[in-house]
């Protein structure tokens, strides 16, 4: 018999782990937090659905014992979008890579975000193209390695939270690999939150991004996040000179927008309406 | 391997590792606030003087979910 | 009853696709397919299903496909270059099996080309558009109502075969206004596609029964947890590395398709029977060749028109039992020459085939086929 903890034996499908992730990867830390949100919350596995694209981080979908789909490189958003308009009861969760969301599927970000479809995108952001051996990716910061930056990145970096915020999303946050309890909270929150979430998760990538980049092992990294990594009240306290390198985790932003199959079902009642008054055909 | 802190009164938990998902990045013992774990051979194991109060910050960030608290009965 | 309506050919997509159950539209504004994803926008929510404008057609495919994994009947309508992002998609339901029907009314192309000029360029795209091995089933109507029976026979299919179906209109069918005959809601079959009663994990969700084309999963939601890839995966959904289990999977796709041809082959033959010249086309073509035909017929030529309505699989069966009295094939489409290619493999040398087509947006007009007629009749004579 396979020993493994009750959340995972409840949640995910163990006759295909251990993953493929490789040692220290922050991934396997983000799905266990990703299941501890819905187990939390106590959704039925039934009507949960994940939808991931291509990546690393795509490769959570297989894991967790859900419905779950594994799409096209940066297109999950769309497939999710699809999946939640034609059954609103389902809890349609993403889960998504930097370069999966932000580059190639960058435009179906801001525009899932702009609808406010009430959907939950969680990004394993580990700051490079791993599955495809270390090449730079939207969230690399400049001045950084990639293999297709050998004389160094000079593309900005996305700040992806702000990004889908001022695009529309309802609900930011951000997470880590190392603030565990923060990153469950923030992605029970974003689920259970009646509209468009993003919670973007900082993940370790020691194999390339840190190799590359002299970030140290994985635990250096995940101590980096430790040391860097705030909360908002925390950070809210800061002077501006000590806010050049720390971030936040937890909630970034929220409000109260109405979610897009909500308004989608007011449209419905408005054509029936206008159907008995014959105005078209 | 069944490993707890029989002493401390805290029977109904025990911390169970899974040598064969263990792929040793020793994230579990670098963030053990009692450092009770260590890395043998690239697995991860229980120091012989056992400090582990089961408080399961070594489960919440295994990336393997090699390492984890349970209740004993099970 | 029977009912007769003035319907453009965009409009009776809908329509029928309304009747075949339909009930969920993505898609993003394209000349000359607009007034599909209009009429859905108008339609759609009386019925309670769903339209949504995307913000690209490859959104658009990838929402199709998530609804109909949901357990909706989906459609999208898109013109070249919009069918040209959609492809890794298209090959993403073929692979995964997620019933979707994919309307093209093709435009002159390449590129932007000409948005509002007819054309059928995109009749091997339909076939090959993306990458890898993949089977396929395209339809191809010549008339307003044709539209509307045929687009109700591509969701069936897809929903039996469970497969994409390009829906391969034209500009000249798309923009035209003509009568509509609309069926009796009673003489038209709507299939659906084939479930399962298995609730809770499945692990062999891909499972094909013996005698059975299809895996018989639930849609999401309804109690049957499976994992759908795309990824060349075994019966489990899952994906594997294994040869074996690779080959069985893409053989059983390749198979469902050539295996039921007969199914999903449908022709219109027009004076076929006693004819020496055949003008074989397709879709809005056929207007143009069926007045060459008949003026020909006034002149005693033994003309015939041959018109694949399903384009692919091409019905090659339906054309062999006319090769050995044909004298001359003449292939007529709105390009440099594409089903001619199939025509040429069919006919084997056996006939000679010529070839009428026309890339600079302009249509065929029937004196230009009578024309190509009378010389290969001349040809045949000397």
């Amino acid at each position: 018999m396979i020993k493994t903890s009750d959340l995972v034996f409840r949640t995910m499908r163990i006759d295909h782990l251990p993953h493929i992730w490789c040692p220290g990867c922050g991934n396997g830390i983000l799905m266990r937090d990703v299941a501890a949100a819905i187990d939390n919350l106590k959704l039925r596995q039934e009507k949960v659905v994940i939808v991931s694209g291509i990546g690393c981080s795509s490769r959570a979908a297989g894991y967790l014992d859900f419905n779950t789909i594994h799409t096209t490189h940066g297109r999950a958003i769309p497939f999710a979008t699809g999946i939640k308009l034609a059954s609103p009861e389902l809890e349609v969760i993403v889960i998504t890579g930097d370069g999966d969301c932000t580059a190639i599927g960058g435009n179906h970000l801001i525009h899932a975000a702009r609808r406010n479809i009430e959907i939950t995108v969680i990004v394993f952001n580990n700051n490079i193209y791993g599955m495809t051996g270390g090449q730079y990716s939207p969230t690399t910061p400049a001045g950084e390695w990639g293999t297709t930056a050998p004389y160094g990145n000079i593309d900005r970096q996305f700040d992806i939270p702000q990004l889908a915020a001022d695009a529309g999303a309802s609900y930011t946050a951000r997470g880590t690999a190392y603030h565990t309890q923060q990153t469950i909270k923030a992605i029970q929150d974003g689920i259970a939150h009646p509209g468009f979430s993003l919670i973007d998760c900082y993940s370790p990538c020691p194999t390339y991004y840190g190799r590359k980049n002299k970030k140290g092992s994985a635990v250096d990294m995940m101590k980096y996040q430790r040391d860097h990594g705030v909360p908002a009240e925390q950070y809210a306290k800061l002077s501006d000179e000590e806010k050049t390198d720390k971030f936040i985790v937890g909630k970034l932003s929220q409000n109260e927008y109405p979610g897009y199959t909500q308004l989608y079902q007011q449209l419905i009642e408005r054509s029936q309406e206008r159907s008995q008054k014959k105005v078209y055909l | 391997m069944l490993c707890g802190n029989y002493e401390k009164g805290l029977m109904e938990k025990i911390l169970v590792l899974n040598p064969d998902w263990c792929k040793g990045c020793g994230i579990c013992a670098a963030f053990c606030p009692k450092d009770a774990l260590e890395m043998i051979q690239g697995k991860v194991s229980l120091k012989e003087n056992n400090q582990c109060i089961l408080c399961g910050l070594c489960e919440q960030r295994c990336p393997d979910y090699a390492i984890f608290v349970s209740d004993s009965g099970k | 009853m029977k009912k007769n309506v003035l319907m453009q050919g965009n409009e009776a997509c809908v329509e029928g696709a309304l009747k075949a159950g339909m009930r969920f539209f993505a898609g993003y504004p394209i000349t000359p397919s607009t007034e599909i994803a209009e009429t859905c926008a108008v339609r759609l929510p009386r019925e309670r299903g769903v339209f949504i404008q995307m913000e690209d057609e490859i959104a658009s495919i990838a929402a199709v496909i998530g609804a109909s994994v949901a357990g909706k009947k989906a459609m999208t309508a898109t013109s070249g270059p919009g069918f040209s992002l959609m492809q890794e998609n298209i090959g993403y339901a073929a692979l995964a099996e997620i019933p979707c029907v994919i309307v093209n009314v093709q435009r002159c192309g390449p590129s932007t080309g000409m948005p509002t000029s007819p054309s059928q360029g995109d009749y091997m795209q339909s076939r090959w558009g993306t990458h890898g091995d993949h089977p396929v089933i395209a339809v191809s109507p010549s008339t307003v109502s044709e539209v509307y029976t045929e687009a109700v026979r591509c969701f069936n299919l897809s929903e039996k075969y469970r497969t994409p179906i390009i829906f391969l209109m034209d500009e000249i069918v798309g923009h035209m206004r003509e009568g509509v005959e609309i069926p009796d809601a009673e003489t038209l079959e709507i299939i659906n596609r084939p479930y399962s009663d298995v609730k809770g994990i499945s692990k062999t969700c891909y499972h094909v029964d013996e005698g059975e084309w299809v895996p018989r999963m639930l849609p999401f939601g309804e109690g049957q947890r499976y994992n759908i890839t795309g990824l060349l995966h075994d019966e489990s959904g899952f994906p594997t590395n294994d040869h074996a289990a690779a080959k069985k999977l893409m053989e059983r796709l390749m198979s469902k398709i050539s295996s039921n041809y007969e199914d999903i082959v449908r022709v219109e033959e027009l004076l076929m029977n006693d004819a020496e010249i055949s003008v074989i086309c397709y879709g809005g073509t056929a207007r143009a060749v069926k007045e060459a035909i008949f003026e020909a017929r006034k002149y005693g030529v033994k003309a015939g028109m041959f018109r694949p309505i399903t384009v692919w699989p091409f019905p090659e069966k339906e054309l062999y039992p006319h090769l050995s009295r044909l004298k001359h094939i003449i292939v007529a489409e709105h390009n440099n020459g594409q089903m001619l290619l199939e025509v040429q493999r069919a006919a084997e040398r056996s006939v000679t085939v010529s070839f009428i087509g026309k890339i600079d947006g302009t249509l065929i007009r029937p004196e230009e086929i009578l024309q190509k007629i009378n010389e290969v009749q001349h040809d045949k004579n000397q």
